[in-house]
């Protein structure tokens, strides 16, 4: 692969602090395979628009890498190219390994041709079964979410529609709205674990 | 289970079973050690003060004995895989045993629900309305498309897998059952031995149960599962019928013989008592043994298995020991039994001889 590709991989949920100013919290973080190792960038949002990362097509990380000494050794069978669920670190290999998903999140990380799968296994791909009574009839679809307004909604509702807008945001490579997300989520669930 | 259920001459047991997750975690199988005792910290009280699983039974596997266990899993109250986890791990069940809970097999919540007989609507109508409980204070993971997210996808939608325990002597002995299975296959619906996937066909009992979980409704497999054994009963009626007709002597020595062997066995292995008990089962529903000792036959199947015995002596025992003990308790259950009554056969037979 051209190792010059930057995929966005992981959105982690503990806290770290930017690679770049060493202050601010982390909150995007991004791995790519170079030269058959892995690397790892987590930025702070100053950071990370200061280096362009908002328009991860005109951004390099080898670039980014140079001089920064952050480089790890690839875990076990890491392929280049591979995806990893930003949530619990499972990886495609994975899956073809086991069978089995590591979480919830991993159907959105590892949706893509995933329903020619589920036509083999089940003959449809639609549940139509029981809903948990906390979740809308229908899925809304987020375009932009303001957490502070959804706070009067069930927590779980706005759970699960910040997750839906985070694979959309994931999908459309929209970064910043990713990591905004996935902060809105990270706050979100220590609330609800709080009650 | 004392009071039987409908269709208990064939069919033993109905089971439903549904798998649920958290949001919050990895699925059982990929969270770390401390992922799982937290899962288990917040469902295992959650299903403590459900009104159903009021003064349940409610522990954590590592507190169990491997006896213990095996007692559970001879009861179908667990799977095998459960049975062999450690820490994070636990089982709630409720007095009676009807209700039984995994957590952190291989996803954070498996619920069953056992019938005897066939009940499958009702044993899900249980269990529909302790999830529905449960959902109030666990965050249970779901997707409109993909339904209840499970860590195997083959359990997506509804999570939920109905099974019913046959016992099909007369397809066997007719060997019209590989028949059957492949047909249930070509159908979705998956056949299996006594012990779920991979295990012998014991005792004639088989378990037949939905392989698709996703695009129908809870209701709809059922129903659907219903219709297949409705349809399996009369076939196993029907085969029954016609082995009577053709091969009357034939039966008549396998049900004779299962009751010598069973009333005056002193070593039997656990195969060889299975089969015989389910001739005499068969027995019972030919008119050929009184009917009540059907009742006394399905505690046998269970109590002659391995960890029952042992938990009976109340200690281990070696396999020789267990043969021992089993034949002992076969016949001091079977005590009332008298032998086989075959003269509905022997009229029948006399009038085509004529």
């Amino acid at each position: 692969m051209n190792s010059g590709d930057s995929i966005p991989l992981t959105f982690r949920l503990e806290s770290m602090n930017c690679d770049v100013c060493q202050t601010e919290k982390a909150s995007v973080f991004f791995s790519q395979m170079a030269d058959g190792k892995l690397q790892k960038v987590n930025l702070c949002k100053g950071c990370a628009d200061e280096k362009g990362v908002t328009d991860p097509t005109g951004f390099a990380l080898a670039d980014m890498l140079e001089g920064m000494g952050q480089e790890t050794t690839p875990e076990a069978e890491f392929a280049p190219d591979e995806l990893i669920c930003g949530s619990c670190g499972f990886s495609q290999t994975d899956f073809k390994k086991t069978g089995r998903f590591g979480c919830a999140e991993c159907y959105h990380v590892f949706d893509e041709g995933f329903e020619g799968l589920l036509e083999a296994m089940h003959k449809h791909t639609q549940h139509t079964g029981k809903t948990p009574a906390s979740f809308p009839d229908l899925p809304a679809a987020p375009e932009s979410i303001d957490p502070e307004a959804l706070m009067e909604e069930s927590p779980l509702d706005e759970l699960s529609e910040l997750k839906q807008a985070l694979s959309k945001s994931v999908e459309d490579e929209d970064y910043e709205e990713a990591a905004r997300l996935r902060d809105a989520i990270s706050q979100l669930e220590s609330q609800i674990g709080d009650s | 289970m004392r009071t039987p259920g409908p269709q208990s001459d064939i069919v033993i047991t109905s089971r439903v079973r549904l798998a649920r997750n958290l949001t919050s975690h990895p699925f059982p199988g990929w969270a770390r050690k401390e992922d799982r005792a937290i899962i288990m910290d917040v469902i295992k009280p959650a299903l403590e003060d459900l009104s159903e699983m009021k003064d349940s039974f409610s522990e954590e596997m590592t507190k169990l004995s491997a006896i213990e266990k095996q007692v559970l899993v001879e009861r179908h109250l667990i799977s095998r895989e459960h049975a062999a986890k450690g820490p994070g791990c636990a089982t709630v069940m409720n007095r009676n045993q009807t209700i039984s809970v995994m957590i952190n097999e291989e996803d954070h919540l498996r619920m069953q629900a056992i019938r005897p007989g066939l009940q499958l609507s009702s044993a899900y109508q249980s269990l529909d309305r302790i999830d529905t409980s449960l959902e109030e204070t666990l965050p249970f993971a779901f997707d409109h498309q993909y339904g209840y997210l499970t860590a195997c996808p083959t359990n997506l939608g509804t999570g939920m897998r109905a099974s019913a325990m046959l016992h099909l002597p007369g397809l066997v002995l007719s060997e019209q059952i590989n028949q059957t299975i492949q047909g249930a296959n070509k159908i979705g619906l998956a056949v299996r031995g006594l012990y779920g996937e991979g295990t012998e066909a014991l005792a004639n009992l088989f378990q037949i149960s939905n392989q698709n979980t996703l695009g129908s409704k809870e209701e709809e497999i059922i129903e659907h599962l219903d219709r297949v054994i409705s349809q399996l009963i009369e076939n196993e009626k029907n085969a029954r019928l016609k082995m009577l007709e053709d091969k009357p002597t034939a039966i008549q020595d396998q049900v004779g013989r299962a009751y010598a062997v069973l009333k005056f066995a002193h070593i039997i292995s656990s195969k060889e008592a299975l089969t015989h008990l389910s001739m005499i089962r068969l027995g019972c529903d030919l008119g050929f043994v009184p009917e009540e000792q059907r009742e006394t036959i399905n505690v046998l199947l269970t109590e002659i298995q391995p960890a029952h015995l042992q938990i009976s002596a109340k200690r281990k025992l070696s396999p020789d020991e267990r043969d021992i003990l089993r034949a002992d308790i076969i016949r001091s259950s079977l005590n009332g039994l008298t032998a086989p009554d075959f003269s509905t056969i022997l009229t029948e037979r006399d009038d085509d001889d004529e």
